[in-house]
């Protein structure tokens, strides 16, 4: 079992987050894993992406040029990456943000997932990143939803241990909204 | 089993130091080793420990002599440029024979140079950046489970040589999250009948690196070249599918882990080619890389830098096998696929027995 995937955003979006929380999901599932932050002079509003790797067995590289996966929540990071993603690969675009022109990719999996009306369903943007995450757990089939939502406590700082039960609902309609399919 | 975590690999280095039983640390910020500092932090007054912010480099390698001169375990952290600032002390430490872990976690130079991964300091690391003829333990860890075990080797290391032990890794190495199974330190810390602990009901005892009078800086570097020649056998290396291969590619750190998977692609292709990755770059495993070029006949030297450790592979294969050499200065991190295409040019350019 070998998956890699590029979550790219604006900073702010939380695509470190959804990084950090996916690495985590991932390990209590019992797989390797590595998670690598891009690593630069980055800044609120600016471009913000990572590489999260998992595997069966040790990860070599943390970073790669051509991912099985993007994640894009942005214009830029849909322009970028995309294009990158391997031919049988999969894509999901943040479609509250990025029009269709914007998204060339070799895959045809590619899904769209309206990530700010569904996370203000639920009563926050704010929420948008784990809605794009539950969609991204539920369509690579990497882990179950409710994996993710497990890991939250050992992903999440203390003081936002409040936040969960409303990130849990987010990560659940994320999953929902791609086994309708 | 041990609890396993997913933590950065700065963060594995201060758990590493903690479990060694390391309860002094000083440093002073730079990027990107900050997260140890941070840590250290946090987490030294928990158990009894100090952590100083100092006013400079160089004030806080010398906090290190101090705190180390007692017989404590104690630790400093920096990056490049900071490294560079504490090599003084560095030379103190050595010529007095006192003990301590020195982490750089290397951006990239010359000079400020930027914030990029980069293996530009193997010279500065493996030759000493200070003055005089002596020698520091380099150690170069690959993952965040290695900079926790390592780290913890170090501080054995130190004090069972009485000398620095430096750990080498790189701003990839100190960003990465990856799982770390924190096993336990079982070792007990050696007595040291030689610190300087106050001499009530004793003789004094001096830590010093100043030898004036006749013949005696002489016996003292007999002394301490004696010391050196028997840290050789603390060499480490790990092989990597290296047991059938026509090839062996030689790196360390945070490259040697990304060939490893372009490795994995050449050989889904069907091309014998392996890793030799040194885990000590002092001692290097000279001995590892001779037999490897007289069983394998040829070699690679993949850095992320222009050219350095190519020389202690060329010395030690003594042209027992042709050496090649990659190199990427620092800007970008190589990908895998890259390296791949870069090892299929050698194999292509034929050369092996």
């Amino acid at each position: 079992m070998y998956f890699d995937t590029i979550i790219a955003g604006f900073g702010g979006q939380g695509v470190m987050l959804m990084g950090n929380v996916l690495a985590a999901a991932a390990m209590q599932a019992g797989r390797q894993v590595t998670y690598m932050p891009v690593y630069g002079v980055e800044m609120r509003g600016g471009t913000a992406n990572c590489t999260v790797v998992i595997s069966d067995k040790p990860v070599g590289s943390p970073i790669v040029h051509e991912p099985l996966c993007a994640v894009v929540m942005n214009r830029p990071s849909a322009e970028k990456f995309a294009p990158r993603v391997k031919r049988k690969g999969l894509v999901l675009v943040n479609s509250s943000l990025v029009e269709d022109q914007y998204v060339q990719a070799r895959t045809k999996r590619v899904y769209k997932v309206p990530t700010l009306e569904m996370a203000q369903e639920v009563g926050n943007p704010r929420l948008a990143n784990m809605v794009m995450l539950g969609a991204l757990a539920q369509v690579s089939g990497l882990v179950d939803v409710e994996q993710v939502i497990a890991s939250l406590p050992k992903a999440l700082d203390k003081r936002y241990h409040k936040m969960i039960p409303i990130n849990s609902e987010a990560l659940r309609r994320g999953a929902a909204l791609m086994s309708q399919g | 089993m041990a609890q396993r975590v997913l933590i950065k690999g700065n963060e594995a280095i201060g758990k590493g130091a903690l479990a060694a039983g390391c309860r002094f640390y000083f440093g002073y910020p730079i990027t990107p080793q900050n997260d140890i500092p941070e840590f250290m932090s946090a987490e030294l007054p928990k158990v009894g420990g100090t952590f100083i912010q100092a006013e400079s480099e160089v004030a806080s390698i010398n906090m290190l002599l101090g705190a180390a001169a007692t017989g404590a375990r104690a630790m400093t952290s920096s990056s490049s440029p900071g490294i560079s600032l504490k090599q003084e002390g560095i030379s103190y430490l050595c010529g007095s024979e006192i003990p301590g872990v020195i982490v750089n976690m290397s951006r990239s130079g010359p000079g400020l140079g930027g914030i990029h991964p980069s293996q530009g300091d193997y010279f500065q690391a493996t030759r000493g950046g200070g003055h005089g003829d002596y020698r520091t333990l380099v150690l170069a860890p690959s993952t965040a489970q290695e900079n926790y075990d390592l780290t913890m080797l170090a501080f054995d290391l130190a004090d069972k040589y009485r000398n620095p032990v430096l750990i080498l890794g790189d701003a990839l190495l100190g960003n990465i999250k990856e799982p770390v199974e924190l096993k336990p330190y079982r070792k007990k810390p050696p007595r040291k009948d030689w610190a300087l602990t106050g001499c009530k009901g004793r003789q004094q005892q001096i830590l010093k690196s100043l030898y004036l009078a006749d013949g005696e800086l002489t016996e003292r570097n007999w002394v301490l070249w004696k010391k050196y020649q028997s840290m050789q056998k603390e060499a480490r290396w790990e092989e990597y599918r290296l047991e059938d291969a026509k090839l062996a590619v030689v790196a360390f750190g945070s490259v040697a882990r990304i060939l490893k998977s372009s490795v994995d692609m050449l050989r889904d292709k069907g091309h014998q080619v392996g890793i030799l990755r040194p885990i000590t770059l002092y001692p290097f495993p000279s001995q590892a890389v001779k037999e490897t070029a007289q069983r394998v006949g040829r070699l690679m030297v993949v850095e992320l830098n222009t050219g350095q450790m190519v020389e202690d592979v060329k010395l030690a294969a003594e042209c027992q096998a042709q050496v090649d050499f990659y190199g990427r200065p620092p800007g970008s991190i190589p990908t895998p696929d890259e390296l791949a295409k870069e090892i299929l040019k050698v194999i292509k350019k034929g050369g092996a027995r």
